[in-house]
Protein backbone atom coordinates (compact mmCIF):
# COMPACT_ATOMS: atom_id res chain seq x y z
CA UNK A 1 0.00 0.00 0.00
CA UNK A 2 0.97 3.17 -0.48
CA UNK A 3 1.25 5.85 1.94
CA UNK A 4 0.94 8.79 -0.16
CA UNK A 5 0.22 9.27 -3.91
CA UNK A 6 3.24 11.41 -4.24
CA UNK A 7 5.67 9.29 -5.17
CA UNK A 8 7.32 9.08 -8.41
CA UNK A 9 8.71 6.66 -10.80
CA UNK A 10 12.37 8.44 -12.02
CA UNK A 11 13.28 8.10 -15.41
CA UNK A 12 17.38 8.37 -15.39
CA UNK A 13 18.28 8.78 -18.81
CA UNK A 14 21.94 8.75 -19.88
CA UNK A 15 22.97 12.69 -20.02
CA UNK A 16 22.64 14.52 -22.35
CA UNK A 17 25.52 16.39 -24.60
CA UNK A 18 24.88 19.68 -22.53
CA UNK A 19 25.12 18.02 -19.32
CA UNK A 20 28.04 16.02 -20.64
CA UNK A 21 30.12 18.89 -21.02
CA UNK A 22 29.53 19.94 -17.42
CA UNK A 23 30.32 23.60 -18.07
CA UNK A 24 27.12 25.29 -18.68
CA UNK A 25 26.08 23.83 -15.49
CA UNK A 26 29.09 24.76 -13.33
CA UNK A 27 29.09 28.67 -14.80
CA UNK A 28 25.09 28.31 -13.86
CA UNK A 29 26.53 26.94 -10.36
CA UNK A 30 28.53 30.13 -10.20
CA UNK A 31 26.41 32.48 -10.66
CA UNK A 32 24.13 30.96 -7.77
CA UNK A 33 27.15 31.20 -5.81
CA UNK A 34 28.08 35.15 -6.99
CA UNK A 35 24.50 35.80 -5.78
CA UNK A 36 25.00 34.80 -2.76
CA UNK A 37 28.40 36.49 -2.58
CA UNK A 38 26.44 39.59 -2.68
CA UNK A 39 23.85 38.82 0.18
CA UNK A 40 23.77 40.36 3.51
CA UNK A 41 24.98 37.75 5.66
CA UNK A 42 21.86 36.10 8.08
CA UNK A 43 24.29 35.70 11.41
CA UNK A 44 23.36 37.36 14.39
CA UNK A 45 26.59 37.98 16.35
CA UNK A 46 25.31 37.03 19.90
CA UNK A 47 26.75 37.81 22.58
CA UNK A 48 26.94 41.46 21.00
CA UNK A 49 23.76 41.27 19.14
CA UNK A 50 20.32 39.49 20.23
CA UNK A 51 17.94 38.26 18.82
CA UNK A 52 13.95 39.55 19.40
CA UNK A 53 12.78 35.88 21.19
CA UNK A 54 9.03 37.08 21.15
CA UNK A 55 6.74 38.12 24.02
CA UNK A 56 5.97 34.73 25.41
CA UNK A 57 9.44 33.51 25.53
CA UNK A 58 10.47 31.46 28.57
CA UNK A 59 13.44 33.29 30.83
CA UNK A 60 14.05 34.71 34.08
CA UNK A 61 11.65 34.60 36.76
CA UNK A 62 10.12 37.12 38.28
CA UNK A 63 7.84 37.50 41.33
CA UNK A 64 5.44 40.38 40.62
CA UNK A 65 4.32 44.07 42.68
CA UNK A 66 1.08 44.91 42.15
CA UNK A 67 0.21 48.53 41.50
CA UNK A 68 0.92 49.85 44.90
CA UNK A 69 4.17 48.10 45.37
CA UNK A 70 2.93 44.88 47.54
CA UNK A 71 3.67 41.33 46.62
CA UNK A 72 1.31 39.42 44.91
CA UNK A 73 2.37 35.91 46.09
CA UNK A 74 0.70 34.45 48.79
CA UNK A 75 2.91 31.62 49.52
CA UNK A 76 -0.22 29.13 48.45
CA UNK A 77 2.58 26.57 46.92
CA UNK A 78 0.66 25.69 44.00
CA UNK A 79 3.86 26.71 41.47
CA UNK A 80 5.96 24.18 43.98
CA UNK A 81 3.58 21.57 42.99
CA UNK A 82 2.96 22.44 39.45
CA UNK A 83 6.99 22.30 39.06
CA UNK A 84 7.72 19.56 37.24
CA UNK A 85 11.25 19.45 37.89
CA UNK A 86 10.86 20.25 41.72
CA UNK A 87 12.87 23.53 41.68
CA UNK A 88 10.64 25.40 43.77
CA UNK A 89 10.58 25.76 47.71
CA UNK A 90 9.24 28.23 50.04
CA UNK A 91 8.36 28.75 53.58
CA UNK A 92 5.17 31.06 54.36
CA UNK A 93 4.54 33.55 56.65
CA UNK A 94 1.17 35.17 58.00
CA UNK A 95 1.32 39.21 57.73
CA UNK A 96 1.66 40.77 60.63
CA UNK A 97 -0.37 44.71 60.86
CA UNK A 98 1.65 47.41 59.90
CA UNK A 99 2.84 45.02 56.65
CA UNK A 100 -0.32 45.58 54.61
CA UNK A 101 1.53 47.57 52.20
CA UNK A 102 4.62 45.12 51.32
CA UNK A 103 2.33 41.93 51.12
CA UNK A 104 -1.10 41.83 49.18
CA UNK A 105 -2.55 38.71 50.71
CA UNK A 106 -2.64 38.26 54.82
CA UNK A 107 -0.30 35.04 53.79
CA UNK A 108 2.94 35.72 52.27
CA UNK A 109 6.22 33.78 51.13
CA UNK A 110 9.01 34.48 53.73
CA UNK A 111 11.38 32.56 51.64
CA UNK A 112 11.02 32.43 48.29
CA UNK A 113 13.25 30.25 46.21
CA UNK A 114 14.19 28.99 43.01
CA UNK A 115 16.84 25.86 42.22
CA UNK A 116 18.13 26.99 38.64
CA UNK A 117 20.01 24.13 37.90
CA UNK A 118 16.57 22.23 38.35
CA UNK A 119 14.80 24.55 36.62
CA UNK A 120 13.69 23.45 33.20
CA UNK A 121 11.72 27.05 32.14
CA UNK A 122 8.64 24.90 31.19
CA UNK A 123 6.26 27.96 32.58
CA UNK A 124 4.12 25.89 34.51
CA UNK A 125 4.68 27.89 37.20
CA UNK A 126 3.15 30.94 35.61
CA UNK A 127 0.24 28.74 34.54
CA UNK A 128 -0.61 27.29 38.12
CA UNK A 129 -0.20 30.45 40.36
CA UNK A 130 -3.97 32.03 40.96
CA UNK A 131 -2.80 35.61 42.15
CA UNK A 132 -0.65 35.96 38.74
CA UNK A 133 2.38 36.35 40.65
CA UNK A 134 4.90 34.30 39.09
CA UNK A 135 6.34 35.42 35.25
CA UNK A 136 8.92 34.00 33.39
CA UNK A 137 10.05 37.39 31.83
CA UNK A 138 10.54 37.42 28.07
CA UNK A 139 13.44 39.78 28.10
CA UNK A 140 15.87 38.52 30.14
CA UNK A 141 17.85 35.25 30.59
CA UNK A 142 18.76 33.32 33.67
CA UNK A 143 23.20 34.58 33.61
CA UNK A 144 25.38 32.14 33.81
CA UNK A 145 26.37 30.45 36.70
CA UNK A 146 29.98 30.75 37.92
CA UNK A 147 29.91 29.32 41.13
CA UNK A 148 27.23 26.33 42.77
CA UNK A 149 26.57 28.58 45.60
CA UNK A 150 24.82 31.02 43.38
CA UNK A 151 22.46 28.72 41.66
CA UNK A 152 19.76 29.26 44.20
CA UNK A 153 17.97 32.73 43.30
CA UNK A 154 16.35 33.95 46.53
CA UNK A 155 13.88 36.81 46.79
CA UNK A 156 16.42 39.51 46.41
CA UNK A 157 16.36 38.31 42.87
CA UNK A 158 12.93 37.27 41.59
CA UNK A 159 10.72 39.93 43.54
CA UNK A 160 10.25 42.79 41.23
CA UNK A 161 12.07 46.42 41.84
CA UNK A 162 9.72 48.85 41.76
CA UNK A 163 12.19 51.51 39.65
CA UNK A 164 12.43 48.82 36.98
CA UNK A 165 9.18 47.03 36.47
CA UNK A 166 8.47 43.98 33.63
CA UNK A 167 5.94 44.84 31.37
CA UNK A 168 5.06 42.28 28.75
CA UNK A 169 4.58 43.11 25.20
CA UNK A 170 0.95 42.91 24.84
CA UNK A 171 0.23 43.60 28.42
CA UNK A 172 -1.65 47.18 28.51
CA UNK B 1 81.38 47.23 -11.70
CA UNK B 2 78.83 50.00 -10.82
CA UNK B 3 76.68 49.12 -13.77
CA UNK B 4 76.55 45.66 -12.11
CA UNK B 5 76.62 46.32 -8.33
CA UNK B 6 73.37 48.61 -9.11
CA UNK B 7 71.37 46.11 -11.25
CA UNK B 8 72.97 42.95 -8.60
CA UNK B 9 70.80 45.17 -5.58
CA UNK B 10 67.97 46.02 -7.42
CA UNK B 11 67.53 42.28 -8.60
CA UNK B 12 68.25 41.40 -4.58
CA UNK B 13 65.80 43.97 -4.11
CA UNK B 14 63.03 42.68 -6.12
CA UNK B 15 63.40 38.89 -5.30
CA UNK B 16 63.18 40.04 -1.82
CA UNK B 17 59.69 41.67 -3.00
CA UNK B 18 58.65 39.10 -4.75
CA UNK B 19 59.37 36.52 -1.99
CA UNK B 20 57.19 39.10 0.51
CA UNK B 21 54.62 39.31 -2.01
CA UNK B 22 54.05 35.80 -2.51
CA UNK B 23 54.25 34.90 1.04
CA UNK B 24 51.96 37.53 2.43
CA UNK B 25 49.53 36.30 -0.53
CA UNK B 26 49.64 33.23 0.85
CA UNK B 27 48.90 34.13 3.88
CA UNK B 28 46.55 36.65 3.50
CA UNK B 29 44.23 34.00 0.98
CA UNK B 30 44.06 31.89 4.19
CA UNK B 31 41.97 34.90 5.53
CA UNK B 32 40.06 35.21 2.64
CA UNK B 33 39.28 31.98 1.38
CA UNK B 34 37.63 31.90 5.09
CA UNK B 35 35.81 35.22 4.09
CA UNK B 36 34.86 34.19 0.89
CA UNK B 37 33.75 30.78 2.01
CA UNK B 38 31.74 32.80 4.92
CA UNK B 39 29.92 35.61 1.58
CA UNK B 40 29.43 32.52 -0.15
CA UNK B 41 27.27 31.07 2.26
CA UNK B 42 25.73 34.11 4.31
CA UNK B 43 27.74 33.86 6.82
CA UNK B 44 30.33 36.46 8.25
CA UNK B 45 33.29 34.32 8.84
CA UNK B 46 36.31 35.00 10.70
CA UNK B 47 35.91 38.54 12.26
CA UNK B 48 37.43 38.65 15.88
CA UNK B 49 40.89 39.09 15.17
CA UNK B 50 41.28 42.56 14.95
CA UNK B 51 39.13 44.93 12.70
CA UNK B 52 37.24 42.90 10.51
CA UNK B 53 39.16 39.40 11.37
CA UNK B 54 42.65 41.09 9.71
CA UNK B 55 45.22 39.54 12.39
CA UNK B 56 43.08 36.03 11.61
CA UNK B 57 46.53 34.84 9.72
CA UNK B 58 49.15 35.69 12.06
CA UNK B 59 46.69 34.04 14.75
CA UNK B 60 46.58 31.08 12.84
CA UNK B 61 50.08 31.02 12.38
CA UNK B 62 50.99 31.47 16.19
CA UNK B 63 48.81 28.17 16.54
CA UNK B 64 50.64 26.59 13.73
CA UNK B 65 53.43 26.98 15.94
CA UNK B 66 52.26 26.81 19.39
CA UNK B 67 50.92 22.87 18.20
CA UNK B 68 53.08 19.72 18.98
CA UNK B 69 55.37 19.25 16.47
CA UNK B 70 54.32 15.18 15.85
CA UNK B 71 56.29 12.87 13.87
CA UNK B 72 54.97 9.90 13.94
CA UNK B 73 57.15 6.44 15.10
CA UNK B 74 57.61 4.48 12.26
CA UNK B 75 58.03 7.01 9.57
CA UNK B 76 60.90 7.71 7.73
CA UNK B 77 61.96 10.61 9.90
CA UNK B 78 64.28 12.67 7.42
CA UNK B 79 61.71 12.51 4.47
CA UNK B 80 58.99 13.07 6.82
CA UNK B 81 60.47 16.62 7.08
CA UNK B 82 61.91 16.85 3.67
CA UNK B 83 57.92 16.71 2.29
CA UNK B 84 56.63 20.10 3.10
CA UNK B 85 60.52 21.26 2.72
CA UNK B 86 59.70 20.32 -0.89
CA UNK B 87 56.99 21.37 -0.87
CA UNK B 88 57.37 24.92 0.06
CA UNK B 89 60.47 24.94 -1.54
CA UNK B 90 58.89 23.98 -5.24
CA UNK B 91 56.33 26.47 -4.67
CA UNK B 92 58.03 29.53 -4.27
CA UNK B 93 60.45 28.67 -7.05
CA UNK B 94 57.64 28.79 -9.87
CA UNK B 95 57.63 32.84 -10.08
CA UNK B 96 61.01 33.09 -10.64
CA UNK B 97 60.82 33.36 -14.52
CA UNK B 98 57.16 35.30 -14.34
CA UNK B 99 57.58 38.60 -16.12
CA UNK B 100 55.56 40.66 -13.10
CA UNK B 101 56.25 43.68 -14.95
CA UNK B 102 58.29 45.95 -17.81
CA UNK B 103 61.70 47.37 -18.12
CA UNK B 104 62.04 49.83 -14.98
CA UNK B 105 65.13 53.01 -15.66
CA UNK B 106 67.20 53.10 -13.04
CA UNK B 107 68.74 56.25 -14.76
CA UNK B 108 72.45 56.54 -15.70
CA UNK B 109 71.27 54.03 -18.93
CA UNK B 110 70.76 50.78 -16.49
CA UNK B 111 67.77 49.14 -17.36
CA UNK B 112 66.13 46.74 -14.96
CA UNK B 113 63.64 43.85 -15.62
CA UNK B 114 60.47 43.15 -13.42
CA UNK B 115 61.71 40.06 -13.56
CA UNK B 116 63.71 36.64 -11.41
CA UNK B 117 65.54 35.57 -14.66
CA UNK B 118 64.41 36.03 -18.61
CA UNK B 119 65.31 32.41 -19.27
CA UNK B 120 64.71 31.04 -23.07
CA UNK B 121 63.08 27.78 -21.56
CA UNK B 122 60.97 30.01 -19.32
CA UNK B 123 57.94 28.35 -19.20
CA UNK B 124 59.21 24.86 -19.14
CA UNK B 125 61.02 25.95 -15.91
CA UNK B 126 57.55 26.71 -14.67
CA UNK B 127 56.49 23.19 -15.75
CA UNK B 128 59.53 21.19 -14.22
CA UNK B 129 58.99 23.27 -10.95
CA UNK B 130 55.12 22.35 -10.60
CA UNK B 131 56.15 18.46 -11.95
CA UNK B 132 59.04 18.58 -8.95
CA UNK B 133 56.37 19.92 -6.66
CA UNK B 134 54.54 16.55 -6.43
CA UNK B 135 57.16 15.31 -5.05
CA UNK B 136 56.75 17.01 -2.25
CA UNK B 137 53.31 15.59 -1.57
CA UNK B 138 54.27 12.00 -2.27
CA UNK B 139 57.73 12.03 -0.22
CA UNK B 140 55.15 13.44 2.81
CA UNK B 141 52.76 10.54 2.02
CA UNK B 142 55.19 7.75 1.96
CA UNK B 143 57.18 9.03 4.89
CA UNK B 144 53.73 9.02 7.46
CA UNK B 145 53.85 5.25 7.21
CA UNK B 146 50.07 5.54 6.91
CA UNK B 147 47.96 3.64 3.94
CA UNK B 148 45.68 7.18 3.99
CA UNK B 149 48.70 8.93 3.37
CA UNK B 150 49.83 7.32 0.93
CA UNK B 151 47.14 6.52 -0.98
CA UNK B 152 46.88 10.38 -0.91
CA UNK B 153 50.14 10.91 -2.37
CA UNK B 154 49.57 8.04 -5.13
CA UNK B 155 46.19 10.17 -5.84
CA UNK B 156 48.46 13.16 -6.19
CA UNK B 157 50.95 12.04 -8.25
CA UNK B 158 48.72 10.16 -10.64
CA UNK B 159 46.40 13.05 -10.88
CA UNK B 160 49.38 15.78 -11.70
CA UNK B 161 50.90 13.76 -14.41
CA UNK B 162 47.15 13.15 -16.34
CA UNK B 163 46.89 16.53 -16.19
CA UNK B 164 49.93 17.93 -16.81
CA UNK B 165 49.18 16.16 -20.12
CA UNK B 166 46.70 18.15 -21.43
CA UNK B 167 48.01 21.32 -19.27
CA UNK B 168 51.34 20.83 -21.47
CA UNK B 169 49.09 20.31 -25.08
CA UNK B 170 47.17 23.57 -24.25
CA UNK B 171 50.57 25.51 -23.18
CA UNK B 172 52.06 23.93 -26.97
CA UNK B 173 49.06 26.45 -28.73
CA UNK B 174 50.76 29.22 -27.12
CA UNK B 175 53.84 28.00 -27.92
CA UNK B 176 52.85 27.96 -31.34
CA UNK B 177 51.41 30.93 -31.60
CA UNK B 178 54.62 32.76 -29.62
CA UNK B 179 57.31 30.89 -31.12
CA UNK B 180 59.18 31.03 -27.96
CA UNK B 181 59.05 29.51 -25.00
CA UNK B 182 60.39 32.07 -22.49
CA UNK B 183 57.81 33.69 -20.77
CA UNK B 184 58.70 37.82 -21.32
CA UNK B 185 58.28 36.86 -25.20
CA UNK B 186 55.05 35.35 -24.65
CA UNK B 187 53.90 38.64 -22.85
CA UNK B 188 54.94 40.76 -25.51
CA UNK B 189 53.66 38.65 -28.44
CA UNK B 190 50.35 39.70 -26.16
CA UNK B 191 50.67 43.97 -25.88
CA UNK B 192 48.34 45.92 -26.73
CA UNK B 193 45.43 43.74 -26.30
CA UNK B 194 46.24 41.08 -28.51
CA UNK B 195 46.03 38.24 -25.20
CA UNK B 196 45.93 35.20 -25.56
CA UNK B 197 42.31 34.37 -24.38
CA UNK B 198 40.65 36.07 -27.49
CA UNK B 199 42.54 33.51 -29.86
CA UNK B 200 42.90 30.26 -27.33
CA UNK B 201 39.97 30.40 -25.11
CA UNK B 202 39.70 26.84 -25.57
CA UNK B 203 42.73 26.39 -24.32
CA UNK B 204 42.80 28.56 -21.54
CA UNK B 205 39.15 26.68 -20.41
CA UNK B 206 41.52 23.68 -20.06
CA UNK B 207 44.57 25.45 -18.86
CA UNK B 208 42.11 26.38 -16.16
CA UNK B 209 41.15 23.10 -15.38
CA UNK B 210 44.26 21.35 -15.59
CA UNK B 211 45.69 24.39 -12.90
CA UNK B 212 42.93 23.32 -10.47
CA UNK B 213 43.93 19.71 -10.75
CA UNK B 214 47.43 21.05 -10.55
CA UNK B 215 46.69 23.16 -7.64
CA UNK B 216 44.26 20.06 -5.67
CA UNK B 217 42.00 22.68 -5.36
CA UNK B 218 38.48 21.42 -5.40
CA UNK B 219 37.18 19.88 -7.27
CA UNK B 220 39.89 17.92 -7.54
CA UNK B 221 41.00 17.71 -4.31
CA UNK B 222 41.04 14.43 -4.26
CA UNK B 223 44.38 13.90 -2.17
CA UNK B 224 42.86 15.54 0.62
CA UNK B 225 39.93 13.97 0.24
CA UNK B 226 38.59 14.14 3.78
CA UNK B 227 35.72 11.67 3.87
CA UNK B 228 37.54 8.88 1.94
CA UNK B 229 41.23 9.56 3.43
CA UNK B 230 40.72 11.17 6.75
CA UNK B 231 43.41 14.06 5.66
CA UNK B 232 44.98 12.64 2.00
CA UNK B 233 48.70 13.08 1.75
CA UNK B 234 48.78 15.32 5.55
CA UNK B 235 47.08 12.97 7.99
CA UNK B 236 50.31 12.50 10.19
CA UNK B 237 51.29 16.23 9.49
CA UNK B 238 51.21 18.65 12.88
CA UNK B 239 52.65 22.16 13.78
CA UNK B 240 53.95 24.08 11.03
CA UNK B 241 54.46 20.92 8.79
CA UNK B 242 51.05 21.10 7.97
CA UNK B 243 51.05 24.68 7.98
CA UNK B 244 53.60 24.62 5.44
CA UNK B 245 51.64 22.25 3.03
CA UNK B 246 48.93 24.32 3.31
CA UNK B 247 51.00 27.91 2.79
CA UNK B 248 52.47 25.47 -0.55
CA UNK B 249 48.77 25.19 -1.34
CA UNK B 250 47.81 29.11 -1.43
CA UNK B 251 51.39 29.52 -2.93
CA UNK B 252 50.32 27.95 -5.40
CA UNK B 253 47.22 29.05 -6.44
CA UNK B 254 48.70 32.21 -6.64
CA UNK B 255 51.61 31.54 -9.03
CA UNK B 256 49.37 29.41 -11.18
CA UNK B 257 46.83 32.68 -11.50
CA UNK B 258 50.22 34.54 -12.06
CA UNK B 259 50.85 32.11 -14.99
CA UNK B 260 47.55 31.72 -16.35
CA UNK B 261 47.41 35.89 -16.17
CA UNK B 262 51.16 35.80 -18.26
CA UNK B 263 49.88 33.43 -20.72
CA UNK B 264 46.44 33.66 -21.61
CA UNK B 265 45.62 37.48 -20.13
CA UNK B 266 49.01 39.57 -21.17
CA UNK B 267 51.01 39.66 -18.44
CA UNK B 268 51.81 42.82 -17.26
CA UNK B 269 49.68 44.92 -20.05
CA UNK B 270 46.93 46.62 -19.50
CA UNK B 271 44.48 49.01 -21.42
CA UNK B 272 45.26 52.97 -21.79
CA UNK B 273 49.06 51.72 -21.47
CA UNK B 274 49.75 55.02 -24.04
CA UNK B 275 47.87 57.16 -22.30
CA UNK B 276 49.80 57.03 -19.31
CA UNK B 277 53.14 56.73 -20.53
CA UNK B 278 52.41 60.17 -22.44
CA UNK B 279 51.29 62.01 -19.02
CA UNK B 280 53.51 60.42 -16.14
CA UNK B 281 56.49 58.24 -17.94
CA UNK B 282 57.60 55.13 -18.62
CA UNK B 283 58.80 54.31 -15.35
CA UNK B 284 55.10 54.43 -13.70
CA UNK B 285 53.47 53.18 -16.36
CA UNK B 286 55.35 49.86 -16.07
CA UNK B 287 55.08 49.52 -11.96
CA UNK B 288 51.18 50.35 -13.00
CA UNK B 289 51.75 47.15 -15.36
CA UNK B 290 53.22 45.15 -12.16
CA UNK B 291 50.17 46.03 -10.06
CA UNK B 292 48.28 44.94 -13.15
CA UNK B 293 49.72 41.62 -13.59
CA UNK B 294 49.69 40.67 -9.37
CA UNK B 295 45.90 42.44 -9.66
CA UNK B 296 44.95 39.43 -12.57
CA UNK B 297 46.75 36.83 -10.32
CA UNK B 298 44.64 37.69 -7.63
CA UNK B 299 41.59 37.59 -9.71
CA UNK B 300 42.12 33.95 -10.42
CA UNK B 301 43.17 32.97 -7.08
CA UNK B 302 39.32 34.14 -6.20
CA UNK B 303 38.05 32.60 -8.99
CA UNK B 304 39.95 29.27 -7.55
CA UNK B 305 38.14 30.09 -3.99
CA UNK B 306 35.13 30.68 -6.10
CA UNK B 307 34.99 27.64 -7.49
CA UNK B 308 36.20 25.78 -4.61
CA UNK B 309 32.91 26.77 -2.51
CA UNK B 310 30.61 25.96 -5.75
CA UNK B 311 31.32 22.79 -7.00
CA UNK B 312 31.73 18.96 -5.33
CA UNK B 313 34.45 17.20 -5.66
CA UNK B 314 34.50 14.76 -8.84
CA UNK B 315 34.96 10.70 -7.88
CA UNK B 316 38.50 9.49 -8.55
CA UNK B 317 37.46 7.95 -11.70
CA UNK B 318 35.49 10.75 -13.03
CA UNK B 319 38.89 12.64 -12.59
CA UNK B 320 40.15 9.78 -14.78
CA UNK B 321 37.92 9.92 -17.15
CA UNK B 322 37.75 13.94 -17.65
CA UNK B 323 41.31 13.76 -17.63
CA UNK B 324 42.33 10.86 -19.89
CA UNK B 325 39.54 11.10 -22.33
CA UNK B 326 37.94 14.98 -21.85
CA UNK B 327 40.69 17.14 -21.48
CA UNK B 328 43.84 15.19 -23.72
CA UNK B 329 41.58 14.81 -27.13
CA UNK B 330 40.11 18.23 -26.82
CA UNK B 331 43.48 19.78 -26.54
CA UNK B 332 44.43 18.04 -28.97
CA UNK B 333 42.00 19.44 -31.27
CA UNK B 334 42.91 22.76 -30.02
CA UNK B 335 46.37 22.62 -31.46
CA UNK B 336 44.97 21.48 -34.84
CA UNK B 337 43.00 24.23 -34.49
CA UNK B 338 45.20 26.66 -33.93
CA UNK B 339 46.77 25.38 -36.73
CA UNK B 340 44.50 27.01 -38.41
CA UNK B 341 44.09 30.19 -36.55
CA UNK B 342 47.71 31.12 -37.45
CA UNK B 343 47.47 29.44 -40.48
CA UNK B 344 44.56 31.16 -42.41
CA UNK B 345 45.57 34.76 -42.04
CA UNK B 346 48.60 34.08 -42.90
CA UNK B 347 47.47 32.31 -46.40
CA UNK B 348 44.87 34.78 -46.67
CA UNK B 349 46.45 38.37 -45.42
CA UNK B 350 43.40 38.51 -42.93
CA UNK B 351 43.52 41.07 -39.95
CA UNK B 352 43.91 39.74 -36.47
CA UNK B 353 40.08 40.13 -36.19
CA UNK B 354 39.33 37.15 -38.10
CA UNK B 355 42.21 34.90 -36.03
CA UNK B 356 39.59 36.03 -33.57
CA UNK B 357 36.56 34.94 -35.41
CA UNK B 358 38.34 31.98 -36.38
CA UNK B 359 39.48 31.07 -32.90
CA UNK B 360 35.50 31.23 -31.19
CA UNK B 361 34.63 29.63 -34.73
CA UNK B 362 36.39 26.52 -32.82
CA UNK B 363 34.10 26.27 -30.14
CA UNK B 364 31.22 25.53 -31.93
CA UNK B 365 32.75 23.21 -34.13
CA UNK B 366 34.30 21.58 -31.07
CA UNK B 367 30.63 21.20 -29.77
CA UNK B 368 29.29 19.73 -32.73
CA UNK B 369 32.42 17.09 -33.10
CA UNK B 370 31.78 16.16 -29.59
CA UNK B 371 28.00 15.89 -30.59
CA UNK B 372 28.71 13.75 -33.53
CA UNK B 373 30.82 11.13 -31.19
CA UNK B 374 28.66 11.51 -28.61
CA UNK B 375 25.43 9.95 -30.95
CA UNK B 376 27.20 7.51 -32.02
CA UNK B 377 29.66 6.14 -29.26
CA UNK B 378 26.53 6.86 -26.43
CA UNK B 379 23.38 5.83 -29.16
CA UNK B 380 24.23 2.06 -28.39
CA UNK B 381 23.72 2.32 -24.77
CA UNK B 382 20.07 1.39 -23.50
CA UNK B 383 18.34 4.20 -21.56
CA UNK B 384 17.60 2.77 -18.20
CA UNK B 385 14.77 3.33 -15.72
CA UNK B 386 15.24 3.40 -12.16
CA UNK B 387 12.02 2.63 -9.93
CA UNK B 388 12.65 4.80 -6.74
Amino acid sequence: MKLSNRTKVLEQEELTLAERIYLPAIAGGMLTTLKHFFQKPVTIRYPEQKRYLGPIFRGHHILKRDQNGAERCTACGLCAVACPAEAISMVAEERKKGEETLYREEKYAKVYEINMLRCIFCGLCEEACPKEAIFLRHDKMVPVFNDRNEVIFGKDKLVEKMDDRYLRDGWK
Amino acid sequence: MELTSTVFTAKAIYVGVIFAITLGVAAYSTYFERIFAAFFQDRVGPDRAGPFGILQPLADAVKMFMKEDFIPANSSKWLFILGPCLSMFTALMTSAVIPFGDTIDLGNGVKFDLQGIDVNIGILWVFGIVSLGVYGILVGGWASNNKYSLLGAIRAASQNISYELAMGLSIISILMMTGSLSTKAIVEAQQNGHWNILYQPVGFILFIICAFAECNRTPFDLPECETELIGGYHTEYSSMKLGFYLFAEYINMFVSGAVMATLYFGGYDYPFYETVVNSFGENVANFIGFGALIGKALFFVFVFMWVRWTLPRFRYDQLMNLGWTGLIPIAMFNVVWTGLIILLPAEFNLSSLASIGIAIAGIPVLVVGLFIYHSIAGGKKKKTALAR
